[in-house]
């Protein structure tokens, strides 16, 4: 009898997980004490409902599902014949509705100035002027294309299509980790998993109130055709890929697919006297609008690196034309450095006189001379990344590394400081993963993705929840161990839910 | 439609198609092992005749087994016709126009290729009859998807062209195992083990019952007949390129082409006529193999002429 009154005392009311620990991290679903967060009290009650093994038997189903629907990496080459799916975990991460107002507004905020940075500094170059951004940054960046200069997509819209990384320390604040505004990839894997959750466990969906996610394709292709160049009265509109061996090949032809369109490769396309048409089974027949998702430099061998062969010779003549529309505008890949980034709530402030709703990670730029020795004193402590890197490559997260890792990484800073970045390590947040038969916590991060149509912009409520599925690794990119998560944005009065 | 696409979604058809009647090849050879007498000639060896590609079979084997044969046409890797690489490069062409599909076409042909490649990766079948068996269950359903889920849309007309093409090719094919097994066997002609023979040939176009229906007893002429002209029968030649030439008039209508290049059409429109018009007697007194060979080389003609109608599409004069 006395343990019992003891335990009503130690544990608080509320719905909770049996035996699940936070250790002290900040948990998306539960509080410090273990009880469900007000949006995931439904979902809590039902996952710590479950009887034994029932999780895992629709973790496997759910990876049953993926393995069918061909959603797989190939491993060692496709005639050894093994591949993996892309890991999702089935416990959704939730996000308040609350919380997304704030996100989303953040979001829009930091699209519009970039946008307005990358129409900057490819014309006036004000911000530089003005002192605000050094010269010798958009100088020295790689992704500074100089065949831009002068360009104005239509509608002045560059970043027509970001994906930004964002995440949540110990206290629960969001922070952006980067911006990603060249091709950023995903957005197939959040409709998917969203596909495979609601066919494979429906009950989740009955008990909580999310907002759909399954209109992204028909928004994205209402804004690429509002891009097209004012001659084309119905604009043709096409997702220009790499190709099958390209990893995200897969996203590529789901959005064609979704969007019924045409997914061309380089070799599709021609151009003819500044315009660019696609061979077809009846002659060529004009393209008014490119989503494509090749890199700038491999748009066009008559433009950029001559050795291309996957995309178009004479592309960027049309473009220049205003006789073919590009999404994204080739260029942006200068406001996503991840030197530039510690710039953008400067660029907020220049451009549209407002204070960042959505913080940035404090971040050290190694070109400054006393942040850089701040930097090398700190590595134990800090996060290095390379400025044009992604993937989770050409990075070191400091209190994970050795002494022979670092010392590599301090030699790398002093021969091209302009090249790093630093930032503290932080302890993102978890949340509840399947794990054998029971649950832990793990780290994850967000991408939201958000279209910039020519009077507005629109962020899809939802995103693509990465985790690191190993045990404490921060690392939650998909080449290093990572998997994915259903993310579910909390409805509030009056929007829509999911019906399953 | 994209010349690429059109071109993969021809061959996706041919290849799930050529690996179908590869699993009815052997499906039928491993019955026939179980209703003959012993003294039957080895059935192994024609397969591989009629499969033409004898000299890849000998650079690889110096015998013909039951075993080496199965594996060489289900299971070869390095044999770029074999039932797993066929399934291996249409799922690779599937991939490449997954868009232009619908997403159960692809589902079912990655189906396909799993179960096939999961049996190859075992050390040996435990019931060849019961895998074939299974593999042209799978076949048909992929038939059925296709044709309940896709628009008769281009795309669908080129997946058919190439479909009817190669079933019109293996169903003569099939025919010619006959023609290497009967011909040692001169004695058999009229017999029980004659009767056998045909008949698992007919099942091998699963067209035992429709033959039977129509005229009852085993007859030469007759079978001979069913496979090259029945007009009814979905796998006879005659309805394969029937089919065959109905789509190349709707793709040639839909796509509204002003530049009339249609090789393929009126070549495929001779081969229709000529065989409407061809008795089956004229076929046995000519030598039915070489009736057969001349039938494939007018096939490889037609593909040639897809390649130039509609695969290749040359940049010289947008379309006004």
């Amino acid at each position: 009898m006395t343990s019992q009154v003891q335990s009503q005392r130690t544990e608080p009311k509320g719905v909770r997980l049996p035996e699940y620990k936070t250790d002290g991290f900040y948990d998306e679903l539960v509080d410090e004490q273990g009880r469900a967060r007000p949006d995931a009290v439904e979902l809590i009650r039902l996952l710590g409902s479950m009887p034994a093994g029932e999780l895992s038997r629709r973790q496997r189903a759910i990876e049953r599902a993926l393995y069918k629907m061909g959603i797989t990496f190939t491993v060692y080459g496709d005639s050894a014949g093994t591949e993996k799916i892309m890991p999702i975990d089935v416990v959704p991460r939730v996000v308040s509705s609350v919380l997304w107002h704030h996100i989303e507004a953040g979001l829009k905020q930091r699209i519009r100035a970039l946008n307005r940075f990358l129409s900057d500094i490819y014309s006036e170059q004000a911000i530089v002027k003005d002192g605000i951004v050094p010269r010798v940054l958009i100088e020295s960046a790689s992704t500074f294309l100089p065949q831009c200069v002068g360009l104005k997509p239509f509608h002045d819209v560059w970043c027509h299509i970001t994906g930004t990384d964002l995440v949540r320390d110990n206290t629960g604040a969001v922070y952006v980790l980067e911006d990603n505004l060249r091709c950023p990839s995903g957005v197939s894997y959040v409709l998917q998993n969203r596909l495979v959750m609601k066919k494979n466990f429906p009950q989740l969906f009955h008990a909580s109130k999310v907002r759909p996610v399954g209109d992204y394709p028909a928004r994205l292709y209402e804004m690429l055709q509002q891009m097209a160049p004012p001659h084309a009265e119905e604009p043709t509109v096409v997702v220009l890929t790499p190709g099958v061996f390209n990893s995200a090949y897969y996203e590529h032809s789901f959005l064609a697919q979704q969007m019924g369109v045409e997914l061309v490769e380089g070799r599709d396309l021609a151009v003819v006297d500044d315009m660019v048409y696609m061979k077809t089974t009846y002659g060529l027949q004009r393209v008014d609008v490119i989503y494509r998702r090749i890199d700038d430099i491999f748009l066009d061998p008559e433009a950029f690196r001559r050795d291309s062969v996957l995309g178009v010779a004479g592309l960027m003549r049309a473009y220049r034309k205003g006789n073919v529309a590009l999404a994204n505008a080739p260029g942006t890949g200068i406001a996503d450095d991840k030197v530039i980034y510690a710039y953008v709530p400067k660029m907020i402030r220049y451009y549209l006189g407002e204070e960042q709703i959505l913080a940035n990670v404090p971040t050290y730029v190694c070109f400054d001379d006393d942040q850089r020795q701040y930097v090398l004193e700190h590595l134990d402590e800090l996060v290095v990344k390379s400025a044009n890197e992604s993937g989770g490559y050409g990075m070191l997260i400091g209190p994970h590394a050795d002494d022979t890792e670092r010392k590599v990484f301090a030699k790398r800073i002093q021969e091209n400081p302009r090249n790093f970045i630093a930032q503290p390590t932080l302890a993102l947040s978890r949340v509840p993963t399947v794990v054998g038969e029971s649950l832990e916590g793990r780290h994850v991060d967000l991408r939201p993705y958000v279209l910039c149509g020519p009077k507005d912009v629109w962020v899809l409520p939802g995103g693509l929840t990465r985790v690191a599925l190993r045990k404490g690794s921060l690392v939650v990119n998909s080449s290093q161990g990572g998997g994915s998560k259903d993310t579910w944005v909390a409805a509030g009065p009056g929007q829509a839910v999911v019906q399953v | 439609m994209l010349s690429r696409v059109a071109e993969s979604i021809y061959w996706m058809g041919r290849q799930v198609e050529r690996a179908e009647n590869l699993a009815r090849f052997l499906e039928v050879t491993h019955d026939l092992i179980l209703d003959q007498p012993e003294n039957l000639v080895d059935p192994w060896e024609p397969l591989i005749q009629v499969t033409a590609d004898r000299e890849l079979y000998d650079e690889r084997h110096d015998r013909v087994t039951a075993e080496k044969v199965t594996h060489f046409l289900a299971f070869d890797d390095t044999y770029a016709n074999s039932m797993l690489a066929s399934l291996r490069q249409a799922r690779a062409n599937a991939r490449a126009v997954r868009e232009s599909v619908s997403s159960e076409t692809f589902e079912q042909l990655n189906e396909f290729y799993h179960f096939v490649n999961d049996a190859a990766q075992q050390p040996s079948l435990r019931s060849p009859n019961d895998f074939f068996d299974a593999v042209r269950r799978i076949a048909i359903q992929w038939t059925g998807v296709l044709d309940s889920t896709m628009p008769r849309d281009i795309g669908w007309h080129f997946l058919n062209v190439g479909r009817l093409v190669e079933r019109a090719d293996k169903t003569s094919r099939i025919l010619d195992v006959k023609y290497f097994n009967l011909l040692p066997r001169v004695d058999d002609v009229g017999t029980s083990v004659d009767d056998l023979q045909w008949s698992s040939l007919l099942y091998a176009i699963s067209g035992f019952e429709a033959y039977r229906r129509e005229i009852h007893t085993i007859d030469i002429e007759e079978v001979v007949n069913f496979f090259l002209f029945n007009k009814t029968f979905p796998r006879s030649v005659l309805f394969c390129i029937a089919g065959a030439d109905w789509s190349l008039s709707e793709i040639n209508e839909k796509s509204k082409s002003k530049t009339a290049r249609n090789a393929a059409k009126t070549r495929m429109g001779e081969l229709r006529h000529r065989l409407s018009h061809t008795q089956v007697k004229e076929v046995l007194a000519g030598g039915m193999h070489q009736f057969i060979d001349q039938l494939q080389t007018a096939l490889n003609r037609i593909g040639g002429a897809m390649n130039e109608d509609y695969f290749s599409c040359l940049v010289a004069e947008p379309q006004a």
